[in-house]
């Protein structure tokens, strides 16, 4: 029997050039756009033009003064040039939610067409949510998931439709005073997932979200909230661009997600922003008895991102799993890392973060081991690689460990490389131009989080990848 | 018939002198063998002639068909129908060898190929690789495999042999000077060589293994010493230096003898 050869696919030629998503639509046809800025007034009115119920209009009003309270933090990255009073905190594009594509408005579509969705969406997608600014514009969900009680919305409609689930989950993973953009989500949110998986049901295929920004000094807010019930499994993908603009943008969302006992699910992002975006994003996980937690997190672009997708192990057995890549070329600083907290006993967690750094471009490791002392035998393993293409370039790790409990095995290694001149030497004697062999070693690099990803994604991951690294040798 | 021509050549390494005056002619369908000590030079040249970015030419040139190659890039030495088998080839962490060997393929079997540009159909590429890997008795899973990643002393070697196979150069530089190598993989090499070698291919073989040589037995043997081919011989020389050692060779040329540094200079 012949072994089938794995090689890339035939459409070798990209079509290579600057950021690829940085185009953006004209804006004047949007139905509201908020005064730019930051006030209990703007808090209220996004609460009132939403139909918000009372408890929801007092969370994001508490959020507010929470968020006025704490300090910007002064650790990760440099956030001293992001001015809160010059973005738009709710904008409304269209006036509803498609349930077809015919149904969303020209432009925006457009915008969708340009990024693939619709295709993606009939080829391997069990459902779509299009976030465009604010506001999610079209949604889908295949019929027989929703017969089996699979809800997939966005965020605001849950509110509306379903609202005791929200009212008992909403914020209890991630409370307002967890931190500041935590705080700055809870008052201003909008749009984003709400995913509830009832027990013992299967997806097969993905369901996708798509967070798209178009305006300029625009802040996008998503909430996001996934149920895994019982035994039932998930994935869920999420994938963001935005234009380029020379001011900056902010998207700052909260991802809560609860699995419970015996309950799969893995969370995929690939973030690829302009790289004038602000991505400071909150990120946590509920583990239950033997479940199974996954994140897998990719993030190209922004100006700076601090994101550490977070896990707690909250019932005996149950596993975390964080794969994470941060590309951070010109002017970008990825602060990207994960957090594994162990409060059960046999719990196991495993970190693996790659970076790429380029061009002068910083990436970060900032990572937390955390055994709580009932969490007897558990487990936890941590990989950081750095690989540098410059010497301009940098890459620190952070690791910090906690452990309070003496039954455990925790282990980290960390490495950094350069992008070697041996490999780089071997790949050209053998005909590989300068460009095509760094390119080879950065998506070999790379390829551990790639071969997890669902295939569309792995080809647009390496295709993402090769953009960044044009022109980033010689 | 192609002609690789190497003359008055000096390379330095980190500003050390290595080599100091090479020449060196070697015909298309011709196998010559270079031999001497530890730290006489030979795997220098093998990296100079490959134009690895640590190995300074000073003085002298590579020529290939009359082509000065001595300031190219290493894939332009390839594309000209040079290829390097390496002592110690690198891992690449990831990298799939097929798609490794389909885009080395693509380029040196196309010289005019720009990057980005279609590679060699899949069809026909995997139906050499097919080919050549069961005539080298390799098992097609290894191509699945990352590059060198966990590959036994003998599969790096048959890898190297693989790509000197698939590439078809038109002069081939073995450097496997040191000793590491244990009797299968020289087995691998000498027989992998020997079947591929013929009227299209200029050999240069670097080698402490008598072995290699019976199998291929080369019609001149050079002797380095000090950074300068001594002598030049048939392959009696090489039999020679194989029972005897360098000593007589040390004696016959004590000037060369006295330059000898003490310490190996290893490549980088």
């Amino acid at each position: 029997m012949a072994t089938r050869l794995d090689t890339n696919s035939e459409n070798e030629s990209v079509d290579i050039g600057e950021y690829q998503y940085g185009f953006h639509d004209p804006t004047d046809k949007y139905v509201f756009t908020g005064k730019k800025g930051l006030n209990a007034e703007i808090v209220a009115q996004i609460s009132e033009m939403k139909n918000e119920p009372a408890w929801m209009r007092e969370f994001r009003l508490k959020s507010f003064e929470i968020f006025e309270q704490k300090p910007t933090p002064e650790w990760g990255g440099n956030l001293s040039e992001l001015n809160y009073q010059d973005i738009h905190y709710f904008v409304r594009a269209s006036e509803g939610q498609g349930r077809s594509w015919d149904e969303v408005p020209d432009d925006i579509r457009k915008t969708y067409d340009r990024l693939g969705i619709p295709e993606a969406e009939k080829k391997f997608l069990s459902g779509v949510k299009a976030q465009y600014e604010s506001e999610v514009v079209y949604g889908s969900l295949q019929e027989d998931l929703a017969k089996q009680g699979v809800i997939f919305t966005d965020t605001d409609s849950a509110l509306r439709d379903h609202p005791e689930l929200l009212k008992e989950y909403f914020g209890t993973i991630i409370p307002p005073d967890d931190n500041k953009y935590a705080a700055l989500n809870s008052a201003v949110w909008s749009g984003g997932s709400f995913v509830y998986v009832p027990p013992g049901v299967h997806i097969e295929f993905p369901l996708q979200a798509y967070f798209r920004i178009n305006s300029e000094n625009m802040g996008q807010f998503e909430r996001t909230l996934v149920i895994v019930d019982e035994g039932a499994s998930c994935h869920y993908v999420e994938g963001c661009t935005a234009p380029t603009y020379s001011s900056e943008s902010l998207h700052s969302a909260v991802v809560e997600i609860i699995v419970k006992k015996g309950g799969r699910f893995r969370y995929t992002t690939i973030q690829n922003w302009s790289n004038n975006v602000y991505n400071l994003v909150t990120k946590r996980a509920f583990a239950y008895e033997d479940s199974l937690m996954e994140w897998v997190d990719g993030n190209l672009g922004s100006k700076l991102t601090m994101k550490y997708p977070a896990i707690y192990l909250m019932g005996e057995g149950a596993r975390g799993e964080t794969l994470s890549i941060a590309f951070a070329g010109k002017g970008q600083h990825q602060d990207a890392g994960a957090k594994m907290v162990h409060c059960a006993p046999n719990t196991s967690s495993r970190i693996i973060s790659k970076s790429i750094s380029k061009d002068g471009g910083r990436s970060s490791y900032r990572g937390l081991v955390k055994v709580d002392p009932k969490a007897d035998r558990c487990k936890s393993n941590v990989v950081c690689d750095a690989l540098l293409l410059d010497p301009e370039s940098r890459s620190d790790t952070y690791p910090y460990i906690e452990i309070e409990d003496n039954d455990v095995a925790i282990e980290h290694e960390a490495s950094v490389s350069k992008i070697g001149e041996e490999q780089l030497f071997y790949l050209m004697s053998r005909g590989l131009t300068e460009a095509e062999a760094s390119s080879m070693i950065v998506t070999g690099f790379i390829e551990p989080l790639v071969k997890e990803l669902p295939m569309e994604y792995a080809v647009e991951m390496n295709r993402l990848i090769e953009l960044q690294m044009e022109g980033s040798i010689g | 018939m192609s002609l690789l021509k190497i003359t008055d050549l000096h390379v330095s390494v980190s500003g050390t002198p290595i080599l100091k005056g090479v020449n060196l002619e070697i015909n298309q369908g011709e196998i010559h063998a270079l031999m001497g000590p530890n730290g006489s030079g030979k795997s220098t040249l093998a990296y100079a002639m490959a134009g690895h970015p640590s190995y300074e030419i000073t003085q002298g040139k590579i020529e290939i068909d009359g082509t000065d190659i001595s300031e190219l890039d290493p894939n332009e030495r390839a594309r000209l129908g040079l290829f390097l088998a390496f002592q110690y080839p690198v891992v690449i962490p990831g990298v799939k060898v097929a798609d490794f060997l389909r885009h080395a393929m693509s380029n040196v079997r196309d010289p005019e190929r720009k990057e980005g540009e279609k590679l060699i159909p899949m069809r026909e590429f995997r139906k050499e690789l097919r080919e050549q890997m069961n005539d080298l008795g390799m098992d097609l899973e290894m191509a699945r495999r990352y590059l060198n990643e966990g590959f036994s002393g003998g599969e790096k070697k048959r890898m190297e042999i693989l790509q000197l196979a698939l590439l078809k150069p038109k002069f081939a530089v073995l450097d496997e000077t040191d000793s590491g190598l244990d009797s299968d993989a020289v087995k691998v090499v000498s027989e992998g060589l020997s079947r591929l070698s013929g009227p299209e291919m200029g050999v240069l073989i670097i080698t402490h293994h008598e072995r290699l040589l019976e199998f291929n037995e080369p019609q001149f043997t050079h002797v380095m010493l000090a950074g300068r081919i001594v002598e030049t011989g048939d392959a009696r020389l090489a039999a020679e230096l194989h029972e005897h050692g360098y000593k007589s060779i040390r004696e016959r040329h004590p000037e060369a003898a006295a330059e000898e540094v003490s310490e190996t200079v290893e490549p980088v």
